[in-house]
């Protein structure tokens, strides 16, 4: 929830300035309710900072994403050629390939995925960090493609991704506008991914509780946030 | 490839107690022999000049029988010139010697034989699966092994293919 | 030790090569230890995970396990008709697709008897060449990469690009073209695409000749190349072992110059061969391919015949699009081509040819249907990869990436 203000002579007609004026003669009943004066100030101010930063953080998580150092196939030759000097994947912030899902943000699931290969790339997105995302590149990962048949299985199987590229394999300009894609995807709302899509809330691997030690210090930081995603 | 007479001369050195006969065609010699004598039929066929074996893999006839069949290509450098093993062994009991201690190229071949086929082979120092998962029942490659993957789904089909909506 | 933790370890040895229970201590308190590198590592190119046993530093046991990739391109040709098959088979070894292509046609092409028009096989050639460049140059820019170089890699896959420009004006696609049909070729080269192929030909050696001036004149370069890993030319002929690999090591074969085929005895190259039959001799075998097959390209061009560019047996290729408006039989053939596919007279055959990384063998048995009764790939990364016990034991871990990244192997091949 965060504070809009929004010009009346932007509205077109009286009617839709009425709605908007009742809109907020309402909303200013609600708040009216609980909260007053001061109590009200400090509510707001809080909810509008936190909002802000939150998005200064998205922000900086779409222009910086680390991709996994992770071929799979014919995919991932293209996806080879994308940090080099035609595309240059740098210029999005997107060229700091890790090698350790530790320290990488962004699984690219480049090429054919076989029922041995399964279980490890399951391990390896269980291994990176949140928030995490993941493309899968091209016709197999998502859907088998040309080899449909005993070997294979598509990445939604045992996996959420959040973007599916096409082509076998796609064009390195095609993966480039899958990441472009997240990018936005990212910006816009990062909870926006596949746990929107499946609303699968709470599924975190680390969901931030007030915990408190020995020391009675809060080791996570702000809390209260499993509520807010519940 | 031999002619057909060469590869009739080829069959008479290997001896007839293990040829079972020979094919020729025109872009192909091959010589059927008993399963038992491979070891020796190729360390004969190495006298014979052809010092390499290129490739192992298996064969699955269905429903002809014996099904499963084991190829060896062979490859002589100094009469440029490439003839092929074959032996057929039922499904029953899919016995072959390795050959994997004279010939250590026919190591891994060897192994995906076993692995696709189900065809055993006696003396391999490692016979194991090699390209499915250690735990994988049955043998893809045989011809009655299904397919397997999922329909593909069109707009015309969608609502026929069970599960299409989870 | 709880049951489990045993089955555990009883798994672990599964996992483990035969030869590896034979020294589990050595003198005193020194232990040898079970390293698990990959399958997702990043200097494994690709999907391979090798099990290592460790002394100290130096490798006494290494179990590479695969199938990681397995894909069952064998298995999916053999529900497809000839034709539709080709672009499952090019999918195999993914840096070498025309060599796929072209190792299952010409079988195909041997147990129909067609022949091959004269222009279809120089086309053949031309892009087999270029296809090998391009091959070697990703070989070359990450296995520099591995070495820390990562220079070299930029400027390998600047020409990288220009090549796949290349393939995508002359058919439409960057990788798996699906170029090389049954019985010729998909399409006549476009106007311009010529000047262009000279245009690239006329670069490519000298920037040949960069790559070797950034690496060879590079200490730590050298130091991971010279002298390492050798292996004679006897052991890798026994293990099967093929292409640069083997003529890195001094044994100069090679099917191109041995059994020619599609033309290749028409044309003047030379088969560059190692001495040592180290590191750098596999790395410098490479770097002299890429040359040779400049020249290569560059005789074709040159003397490029005129004629069709697939042959005129309409059972086997589509008719051309104007012979559809005008000629029944042509629309006829087309209807059965394309619903059924052209059915192949029974028989078998084993067709091989010479690839970037050593020989590409197709095995194919057809049954007299329109569907490949078995589809054998004989795949070099695959029998190459057999070697890497032989050539890194008892040397040391960073020596095994470095011969791991110059032996080249392709897990697509390997794992198929």
């Amino acid at each position: 929830m965060e504070v809009t203000r929004q010009k009346l002579d932007g509205l077109e007609s009286d009617l839709e300035r009425e709605k908007f004026r009742a809109k907020q003669m309402r909303a200013r009943d609600m708040l009216r309710g609980d909260l007053d004066g001061k109590e009200l100030e400090d509510y707001v101010q809080e909810r509008v900072l936190t909002s802000t930063l939150e998005k200064a953080f998205d922000w900086a998580r779409g222009n910086s994403m680390f991709p996994l150092t992770f071929g799979l196939a014919c995919c991932a030759i293209e996806m080879m050629s994308i940090p080099g000097s035609r595309l240059d994947i740098a210029r999005f912030g997107f060229e700091a390939f890790r090698a350790s899902p530790r320290q990488a943000d962004l699984l690219i699931l480049s090429g054919r995925i076989s029922i041995k290969m399964a279980p490890v790339i399951r391990r390896i997105y269980d291994q990176m960090l949140e928030p995490k995302y993941v493309i899968a590149m091209g016709a197999c990962s998502s859907s088998m493609g040309v080899f449909n048949n005993y070997a294979i299985v598509p990445a939604d199987k045992f996996m959420p991704v959040d973007v599916h590229v096409p082509g076998c394999p796609p064009r390195p300009e095609a993966l480039m506008h899958g990441i472009i894609e997240l990018r936005s995807m990212v910006h816009e709302d990062p909870t926006l991914g596949w746990r929107a899509r499946y609303s699968a809330y709470g599924t975190e691997e680390v969901v931030p509780k007030p915990a408190a030690d020995a020391t009675g210090v809060n080791v996570f930081g702000a809390g209260g946030t499993e509520d807010e995603i519940a | 490839m031999p002619d057909a007479a060469g590869l009739e001369k080829l069959a008479a050195a290997i001896g007839p107690e293990s040829v079972l006969g020979t094919v020729h065609t025109d872009v192909r010699s091959e010589i059927s022999v008993r399963p038992e004598t491979i070891v020796s039929v190729l360390a004969k066929l190495r006298a014979e000049s052809y010092g390499d074996l290129r490739s192992v893999h298996g064969v699955d006839y269905y429903p002809e029988e014996p099904r499963l069949c084991v190829k060896y290509e062979m490859l002589s450098r100094e009469l440029l010139d490439r003839v092929s093993v074959s032996v057929r062994v039922a499904l029953d009991d899919p016995r072959v010697p390795s050959v994997t201690p004279d010939w250590p190229t026919a190591n891994w071949p060897e192994r995906e034989a076993f692995d696709m086929f189900g065809i055993v082979f006696e003396g391999h120092p490692d016979l194991r699966r090699i390209l499915m998962p250690e735990d994988y029942e049955g043998h893809p490659q045989r011809r009655d092994f299904p397919i397997g993957g999922e329909p593909v789904i069109f707009t015309h089909n969608e609502s026929s293919v069970p599960g299409w909506f989870e | 030790m709880t049951t489990e933790a045993r089955d555990l370890s009883g798994y672990r040895q599964m996992e483990e090569s035969v030869t590896l229970s034979e020294e589990s201590f050595v003198e005193g308190d020194r232990e040898l230890l079970t390293l698990n590198i990959g399958p997702h590592h990043p200097a494994t190119h690709g999907v391979l995970r090798l099990v290592v046993t460790l002394d100290g530093e130096i490798i006494r046991d290494v179990s590479p396990v695969i199938g990681y990739l397995h894909t069952g391109i064998e298995k999916t040709a053999e529900v497809k008709s000839y034709w539709k098959a080709i672009p499952v088979i090019e999918r195999m070894d993914y840096l070498a697709y025309y060599f796929n292509g072209m190792g299952y046609c010409g079988a195909v092409e041997k147990l129909l008897g067609i022949e091959v028009p004269k222009r279809a096989q120089y086309l053949r050639v031309i892009h087999l060449e270029l296809n090998r460049i391009m091959s070697h140059l990703v070989w070359l820019g990450t296995s520099a990469l591995d070495l820390g170089a990562i220079s070299v890699w930029w400027y390998c896959f600047r020409e990288r690009e220009q090549l796949l420009d290349l393939f995508e004006m002359s058919s439409g696609q960057r990788m798996h073209t699906r170029y090389v049909q049954i019985g010729g070729v998909a399409e006549d080269i476009p106007r311009g695409w010529e000047e262009k192929v000279r245009e690239f030909l006329a670069i490519m050696p000298e920037r040949a000749d960069v790559y070797g001036d950034l690496l060879n004149k590079n200490e730590i370069f050298l130091q991971r190349m010279r002298g390492v890993c050798p292996a004679s030319a006897e052991s890798l002929r026994a293990l099967g072992v093929t292409g640069p690999l083997l003529r890195a090591a001094g044994d100069p074969w090679d099917l191109r110059k041995a059994m020619p085929y599609s033309s290749y005895e028409d044309f003047e190259f030379k088969i560059p061969v190692g001495t040592q039959g180290d590191n750098y001799d596999r790395y410098a075998v490479r770097l002299a391919e890429i040359k040779e097959s400049v020249k290569i390209v560059e005789q074709a061009l040159d003397g490029l015949p005129e004629g069709p560019c697939i042959t005129e047996d309409r059972k086997v290729a589509l008719p051309p699009r104007h012979e559809l408006a005008t000629s029944m039989e042509a629309l006829i053939h087309h209807f059965k081509l394309v619903t059924e596919g052209m059915r192949v007279p029974e028989g078998e055959v084993y067709n091989a040819i010479e690839g970037p990384r050593g020989e590409y063998g197709v095995f194919i048995r057809s049954d007299g249907s329109s569907k490949p009764a078995r589809v054998h790939m004989r795949d070099p990364s695959f029998v190459n990869l057999q070697a890497t016990p032989a050539l890194v034991e008892g040397h040391l871990l960073s020596d095994m990436i470095a011969t791991l990244a110059v032996m080249d192997p392709v897990i697509g091949g390997v794992d198929r």
